[in-house]
């Protein structure tokens, strides 16, 4: 008697842990699934259940039929990032973890170029910055190619391929010599992204002036100012013409007027004339000496 | 030149439901990509602001309150927390999120200085609450990459995303 009596607990025992696992379920998730993919959870035991899934971008909650499978369809669970899924069934919930994975196939690209208007010439003076992310906004982190392309109206091109890291990929290009709208371009997979950047003239590279008189007045003139790359620097650009006569100086400040600055000034023998845009100086010019 | 680990121990509380315990923050040396210098300064403000971010999601997630999530959350962030707030709201769900431990390294600072990226190797719990009862309770670790981007006054998480390792 004394030796059936813990064969008989432990059986009771047995049963009373069988009869458990029935009661609490239990069930098999995959280690990872793509984002909008259709999976399914398998289920054991036997009764009803709650089966939630849950992260931080994204919550489900299904009722479900213990030793059956439970499928998502595709597009049900979108959002990437680490979910947990939780059996509620019985006392003791069963809880597993499980990652939602970006999607392979990129829909949309984020894509930050600065600036929008610029001098032409100067050297990485274009940035871009590009995040990929798929159908459903999640940040695809594996590594893929943007090719960056930089093109000007006459057909001239900078390209560059650049893999993306965590997501994100860079580039500097330079500005071109000529003046205009020039496209750029960040693309993967026929995706793209394209964005304007102006290309205005910089700097005039030389002022030459010339002088005529007319009556009492001393007609002064330049050549179209240019920038170092021949583009014709933009009306309104102010050039400055001094003349310093006996110790005395008059300056008068002339915006370009379609390409050229002029003014009459007093016609003074002797007089020294000089002329200069920001940084630039040009020729100058002694009045009957 | 190899930076010696900076260990920061965090002033900001991670008071969520669950508890009041600061969570430790270690700072690993910054490897930027891109030509922008970052400042300490401004690294600074990045890490403050993207900590304090996990105070209002977990407070945001804790009560269901996307509101919550304003001060330190913007675009698609911000709309996936909320959405997920709706759908705790649906299910009779509330979650809590406490950050025990975070190992960041900011990896980008994009050229214009309109982004950065950086990486968060995180442990955290979280506790699921069914109609007031707790039926879940989980350790989780995860790798998560997060993009802010510069508001008026403050950094917001842009992109907040758990990847694997």
């Amino acid at each position: 008697m004394k030796a059936r009596l813990p064969l008989i607990l432990c059986g009771v025992a047995a049963a009373s842990l069988q009869l458990g696992f029935a009661q609490s379920g239990n069930m098999t998730v995959p280690k990872s699934v793509e984002a909008g993919s259709a999976f399914s959870i398998q289920t054991t035991g036997s009764g009803k259940a709650t089966l939630l899934i849950v992260g931080p971008a994204q919550v489900l909650r299904r009722d479900v039929q213990l030793g059956e499978s439970v499928s998502f369809t595709s597009g049900s669970l979108y959002n990437a990032g680490r979910y947990i899924a939780v059996l509620e069934a019985g006392t003791t919930p069963e809880t597993e973890t499980f990652d939602v994975l970006a999607a392979t196939k990129p829909s949309e690209l984020s894509f930050l170029a600065k600036p929008s208007r610029l001098p032409v010439g100067l050297h990485d003076a274009i940035t871009g910055a590009v995040y990929v992310f798929d159908a459903y906004h999640n940040l695809i982190t594996v590594p893929a190619p943007i090719a960056f392309e930089l093109s000007s109206p006459s057909g001239a091109a900078q390209k560059h391929v650049v893999q993306t890291r965590d997501g994100e990929a860079w580039t500097a290009m330079d500005s071109t010599g000529q003046q205009g709208m020039d496209k750029f371009a960040a693309q993967l997979g026929g995706i793209s992204s394209v964005r304007v950047v102006t290309q205005v003239p910089g700097d005039p590279c030389t002022l030459k002036m010339s002088a005529k008189q007319s009556g009492q007045q001393l007609q002064l003139s330049t050549d179209p100012v240019r920038d170092c790359n021949g583009n014709a620097v933009p009306d309104g650009t102010i050039v400055t013409f001094t003349e310093t006569y006996r110790g005395a100086s008059a300056i008068v400040d002339v915006p370009l007027k379609r390409g050229i600055a002029a003014v009459d000034l007093p016609i003074h023998t002797g007089a020294t004339i000089s002329v200069a845009s920001g940084v630039v100086m040009g020729n100058q010019i002694g009045w009957g000496k | 030149m190899i930076k010696t680990l900076l260990v920061l121990t965090s002033v900001i509380a991670a008071s969520t439901g669950t508890g009041n315990t600061q969570p430790s923050v270690r700072v690993e040396p910054t490897s930027l990509q891109g030509p922008r210098p970052l400042q300490d300064q401004t690294k600074e403000a990045v890490i403050r602001d993207y900590l304090q971010s996990w105070k209002s999601f977990s407070a945001a997630l804790d009560q269901n309150q996307p509101g919550l999530l304003d001060a330190d959350f913007v675009g698609t962030a911000r709309d996936k927390f909320a959405e997920t707030i709706q759908q705790q709201a649906s299910a009779g769900i509330r979650t809590q999120y406490r950050d025990v431990s975070h190992d960041l390294k900011i990896i980008f600072y994009s050229p214009e200085g309109l982004s950065i990226e950086m990486t968060d190797k995180v442990d955290y719990d979280i506790q699921v609450i069914d109609h007031d009862k707790i039926t879940a309770t989980q350790h989780l670790s995860a790798r998560y990459i997060v993009v802010l981007t510069p508001a008026e006054v403050r950094w917001r998480v842009r992109v907040f995303q758990a990847v694997p390792e």
